[in-house]
This record gives structure tokens, C-alpha cells and sequence, in this order.
């Protein structure tokens, strides 16, 4: 019934920008593929050229084994559900699912059955009758979902399908879509900004950037072994420190972190660090630090730090490693799984932690955000 | 980034009960501010359109049956609403759909000189008909660019019905345009997507998702050009001849009436056409108000 999506080498421009950089990867079959990014990364775009509803300049869409790079949008038969629903407003609920098998010619009676059963499947079919506008926001994406599945499609394309609606209905709709896809089995792509979301529901994410990608691998493996420091920083929050590779370890003048072994001897590196890996050590440590600030974060304390050298560093602490340590504190710090790589080329990232500049958390989100 | 909204709290520069007080001044002096603003919208509605409205209504009616009988019984009269209603049938089926597609051009295409094309469709707004008539007799009357070639075809285009037809759309064109435009500004393109995604073809998409989107606008842009088609009479008087029987239309039968002193008969046919106008858009209005309170 369904099959897997393979991209390869493609590219997009508009005017002069390139939003799309010779993308290649391929989704699995079966599999919830993640195309990660931040906003104006391509994401999006990569996805509307695999729906047909973008032309690529270059490249190969093969989906389920078949070229689909010059078909129609109509012939792909991909589901695809859009970031604001685009339900058909001046249906209800059932001729919204029922659209897909109208417009295919499909028998009434086999259309009745399609469109009730999956109604019963994104639990919207006591709302049949009513119309989009009668709606919640989560409703109408359930029902999107549906009308996307109601062909039967080979792949489902998802372009931010959470992205519009509030904390608490996104993190339900997305346990929600876990279980559906576990039920269903077909190959998804998801288009994310959101890394939580991501590293949840995918089995594979692609991390994209300024319109090429950064690194494709499982959820862990872009978070434990991101290939790219913007991968490091974009995945998870990180503290971002500079400094010089010597014998393995990266140099930042007071102390030194170890995992710089692959970088090149004397080069200018940066390490990343995040903040549920430094940890409150007590008395010794790697290095000592003051603590200039805590904010609790519920269940984790967000301990604002100044190291020895200046640099200011997050940590995310368990309340009950914290050993009632106060601000003011000097204490000592350990600091692990640093992910370094080599400097850029170019001037001082903005963002780069200075001696005594602000702490900087590079990523969308902390872990309990 | 979570959705969480920081909730900073207001710091009142009163005490609370000078705030209600404040509130309350607001309030009146907001309620006194509303109630001088309708009272100059009515008196304004009411003197320009209500009163000239109603002078008409009163003075066909004031006739009397038996001359409003006798008017519609000449084949003058009939022949001219006759004439009123085809010119309006055709303007609006030639409006309507080519009004649809330079809409959907406008609002989804971008192409060099796009904001030209959008300010020339209104162009018909800011001319007078009168020179919309000339214009149409320097093309097609006498000497004109195209009349040698339709004259050595035989085909008759001034002082005729093509002539009548072609002011009259030229007059009507942006209604639809600029009903339809907006409207399409604001559903952008997913709804259609959407739809062909679900392998739907451009035809069905557009029957089935687009028209159903524009309709309101569109029916009241096709009410606008149909009223302005009926009510036409100086591009189709300098283009028509005005010939009684042949090219006279409703609204040039009432300039004859008046000018022959037929007053009675100028009234009863201004207020048949007024009247159409009226009901083709009040009909749509509430027929849109109760349609769209069942469901979008």
C-alpha cells in the first residue's frame, strides 16, 4: 500500500535566493521522517516540491519506487495536510473526508463506509455534520488528517501540522498522531521547527539549514552526535564556548574540555555544551564557578553560572542535586559530553558566549520548556 | 519555544474606584459621539437616497392604475424594457466570467504591470459614460479604426445593438473584478491545494472549492453590474441613435418621456427599473445573511 519517498539532489531558487540546495535523503517506508529546521530553512518547500505542488529546478522525487519528479500534483496521490487545516469551509465535517473520493469517482456506498471509518479513526464522527468554522483548532486538524487519509494515499506529507495550535492540544495531538501512525503504517514526512516534536515522533530526522542538510540520522543520533555545529546548537539548547584544540582538548583558558581529539592541533574550536550535562559537583570539579542566579524551572533548577575565565554557563540541575546551594555560591562544575568542532571561518558568531557577556542557550527550547 | 504567555500586570495609575469613574465618563461621552454619528448617517442616507426614492414611489403611484395599465401597455415601453434586460442579460454573462478570470489573475498571478491592469479596471468607474460613448464612436462610427473592416462585412455595430452591448460592458466591467478580488486576496490558495492533493483537477477544484468560495462576492458583483447595466443611458445614448422601437432602452425612454412632457410615463418606468435594482440587491443580501448563519 505504501512505499518510501527517495529524494535526490534537490534544488529550488526564487529569484535569486536558494531555498532549496541539492536536499537529498530518503524517507523509509513505513517511517515518520522529520525534516527539521528553523523558519526559512527550506523545510517546507522541499515538502510542497514532493507534493507536486512546487516545480523543482533539479532533482529526483521517487516515491514508492516511481519517478514523480515531472507528474501532477493530482497523480502523486501523496495526503497532505497543511499547517492551517485548508479544510473546505463551506463543507461539514464528512463531505470535507468525503471530497477525495468524490473528486476519484469512488462508488457512494464504498464512499459512506470510507468516510465513516475514518471518521471513527481521528474519533471525529459525532461531529459529521457540522462545519469547519464549528471547530477547534485541534478538531479541524484531526479532520484535515482524515480527509488527507481518506484515499488511501502512498505517502502522508504533514507540512507544521501543529504549528497553529496552542501548548497543551499540540502535545496531545502529537501523542495522538504517534499511535495513529503506529496503527497505520504509512510513510510519513513530517515538516518541523519544533525539535521536541521531532526527536518524539520521528524515526529519522533530516536537519536542514539555509536550504541544504545538515545531518540525517535517528533522533539520538542528532542529539548525541550532532555532525554540524549547527546541529549541536538548533537540536536541543546548548552552551556554545570557544577556544583552542591542544593535545585533544579544547583550551578555554581556565580550564580545558576533553573530546577535541579529531580536530586538529593548535585549530580554533568550539564546544557545546548542554545544560542538562553540566553538572553541580560540590567542592572540586572540572572547573569553579559562581552561582549568579537560580531560577526554577519546576522540577529542574535553571542555575545561571560564571566561570573562573569570565564565561557565563546554563545548567539545568534536578532540584534535589542542588544540596541547597544559594546565589553567591562558589562552587565547583562538571562539564560532560562537550561536542566540539572546528571554529567557523568567518567573524565572531553574534551568538558566541565572550567573557562576561550574557549566557547564551543556543536552540529553541530547553528540555522542560 | 513554549506558548506560555508572560502576563505582565498593569499598573494603574488611579485607584480603582477613580477608574470606574473614568470609565464610565468614557463611556458616556462614547455613547453621546455614536449617537451624533448615526443621526448624521440617517439624515445623510435619508436626504440623498431615501427622499428622491420615495418622490418617485409617490409620483408613478399618484398616476394612477390606469396610466400605469396604459404605460405598460405601449409597445414602445415594452420593447425598451425588452431591450433593457437583454443588453443586462448579456453584460452580466460577459462581466461575470471574464470578470472572474482577470480576477483570479489579479489576486493569485503576479506579472510585470500587474498595478497598471488593477488601476485600469477601475478606469470605467472614473469616466464619465458620455465619453465612454465617443470613445466607442471613434472606434467603430464612421472613419472610425475597426469600421471598414465590420462595414465591409456587412455587420452594423452604431446605432445598433453591438454598439449598446459593448458600452454597457465596458461600463460594468469592474464590479465583478472588485467584488471578487478581495475575496479571493483572503482565502489564498490552500483550500485548492487542498483539493488537488485529493486529486481533484483544476476544473473540479475550481466548481467545486473556488466558485464556492467567491459566490457571495461574486453574486453581489454581478447584482452591482447588472443594476449599472440597466441604469446605463449616456454611453448607450450617444451609441444607440435613441431610435424609438429599435434602440430605444428603458432609461432612454424615459429622457424621451420627460422631454415630450410625459412625465407620468418617465416615473412609472424610472421606478419599475429602480425597483428591479433594489430587490436584485436586497434579495442577495438576506438571502446571504440567512445562508451563511447555517453553517461558514
Amino acid at each position: 500500500m505504501t512505499g518510501s519517498i527517495e529524494i535526490q539532489g534537490l534544488t529550488k531558487s526564487f529569484g535569486g535566493f536558494r531555498a532549496v540546495d541539492d536536499v537529498s535523503f530518503v524517507a523509509e517506508d513505513g517511517k515518520i521522517t522529520a525534516l527539521l529546521g528553523p523558519s526559512g530553512s527550506g523545510k517546507s518547500t522541499a515538502l510542497r516540491m514532493i507534493a507536486g505542488l512546487e516545480r523543482p529546478d533539479a532533482g529526483r522525487i521517487t516515491i514508492a519506487g516511481e519517478d514523480q519528479t515531472k507528474t501532477s500534483v493530482q497523480e502523486r496521490r501523496v495526503g497532505f495536510v497543511f499547517q492551517h487545516y485548508a479544510l473546505f469551509r463551506h463543507m461539514t465535517v464528512q463531505q470535507n473526508v468525503e471530497f477525495g473520493l468524490r473528486v476519484r469517482k469512488e462508488d457512494a456506498t464504498k464512499r459512506r463506509a470510507r468516510v465513516l471509518e475514518l471518521l471513527e479513526l481521528v474519533h471525529m464522527a459525532p461531529f459529521a455534520e457540522r462545519y469547519p468554522g464549528q471547530l477547534s483548532g485541534g478538531q479541524r486538524q484531526r479532520v484535515a488528517l482524515a480527509r488527507a487519509l481518506a484515499p488511501q494515499p502512498k505517502v502522508l506529507l504533514l507540512d507544521e501540522p501543529f504549528g497553529a495550535l496552542d501548548a497543551k492540544v499540540r502535545h496531545d495531538l502529537r501523542r495522538w498522531l504517534d499511535e495513529l501512525h503506529r496503527e497505520l503504517g504509512v510513510t510519513s514526512l513530517l515538516v518541523t521547527h519544533d525539535q521536541e516534536e521531532a526527536l518524539e515522533l520521528a524515526n529519522t530526522i533530516v536537519v536542514m539549514h539555509e536550504g541544504r542538510v545538515e545531518q540525517v540520522g535517528s533522533p539520538a543520533d542528532v542529539y548525541d552526535s550532532p555532525a554540524t555545529p549547527f546541529v549541536a546548537g538548533f537540536v536541543g539548547s546548548a552552551n556554545v564556548l570557544h577556544g583552542s584544540v591542544v593535545e585533544g582538548h579544547i583550551h578555554l583558558g581556565s580550564f580545558r574540555l576533553p573530546g577535541a581529539s579529531h580536530l586538529e592541533e593548535g585549530a580554533n574550536a568550539t564546544a557545546f555544551v548542554r545544560p542538562h550535562d553540566i553538572r553541580v559537583a560540590g567542592g572540586d570539579g572540572d572547573v569553579q564557578a559562581v552561582i549568579e542566579r537560580l531560577a526554577s524551572l519546576g522540577w529542574l533548577t535553571r542555575v545561571t553560572l560564571r566561570l573562573d575565565g569570565g564565561e557565563t554557563l546554563v545548567a539545568h540541575v534536578p532540584n534535589e542535586e542542588l544540596h541547597g546551594v544559594a546565589e553567591g555560591d562558589r562552587i565547583g562544575v562538571d562539564l560532560r559530553n562537550p561536542k566540539a568542532f572546528l571554529a567557523p571561518e568567518h567573524d565572531a558568531d553574534p551568538d558566541e558566549v565572550t567573557p562576561g557577556s550574557a549566557p547564551v542557550l543556543r536552540g529553541a527550547t530547553g528540555p522542560v520548556d | 519555544m513554549s506558548a506560555r504567555a508572560i502576563q505582565r500586570p498593569q499598573p494603574s495609575p488611579t485607584g480603582d474606584e477613580d477608574l470606574t469613574q473614568l470609565r464610565n465618563a468614557d463611556a458616556r461621552r462614547g455613547r453621546l459621539v455614536r449617537g451624533v454619528m448615526l443621526a448624521v448617517a440617517l439624515v445623510y442616507i435619508s436626504a440623498l437616497l431615501v427622499a428622491p426614492l420615495a418622490g418617485v414611489v409617490l409620483y408613478a403611484l399618484r398616476s394612477g392604475l390606469g396610466t400605469i395599465g396604459r404605460t405598460f401597455g405601449q409597445s414602445d415601453v415594452h420593447h425598451a424594457f425588452l431591450l433593457t434586460f437583454m443588453i443586462m442579460a448579456i453584460t452580466v454573462a460577459v462581466t461575470t466570467v471574464f470578470g472572474v478570470v482577470v480576477a483570479l489573475v489579479l489576486a493569485r498571478d503576479r506579472f510585470p504591470g500587474k498595478r497598471f491592469v488593477s488601476a485600469l479596471v477601475d478606469l470605467p468607474l472614473a469616466v464619465s459614460p458620455v465619453v465612454v460613448g465617443l470613445m466607442a464612436v471613434l472606434l467603430f462610427g464612421r472613419g472610425g479604426w475597426f469600421e471598414p473592416f465590420f462595414a465591409a462585412r456587412g455587420i452594423q455595430i452604431m446605432f445598433a445593438l453591438p454598439a449598446m452591448i459593448l458600452v454597457t460592458i465596458f461600463i460594468s466591467i469592474p464590479f465583478v473584478i472588485r467584488e471578487v478580488v478581495p475575496v479571493l486576496q483572503e482565502l489564498g490558495m490552500e483550500e485548492e491545494q487542498a483539493a488537488w492533493t485529493l486529486g481533484a483537477s483544476r476544473v473540479q477544484t475550481f466548481f467545486r472549492v473556488t466558485l464556492r468560495n467567491i459566490r457571495w462576492g461574486l453574486l453581489y458583483g454581478i447584482a452591482l453590474s447588472a443594476a449599472r447595466a440597466i441604469g446605463e443611458v449616456g454611453a448607450v445614448l450617444i451609441v444607440s441613435g435613441a431610435i424609438t422601437g429599435r434602440t430605444e432602452t428603458a432609461t432612454l425612454y424615459i429622457l424621451r418621456a420627460f422631454d415630450q412632457y410625459q412625465d407620468q410615463e418617465g416615473y412609472i418606468v424610472a421606478l419599475t427599473l429602480a425597483a428591479f435594482s433594489i430587490v436584485l440587491l436586497v434579495g442577495i443580501e438576506t438571502f446571504k445573511r440567512r445562508r451563511t448563519g447555517e453553517g461558514d
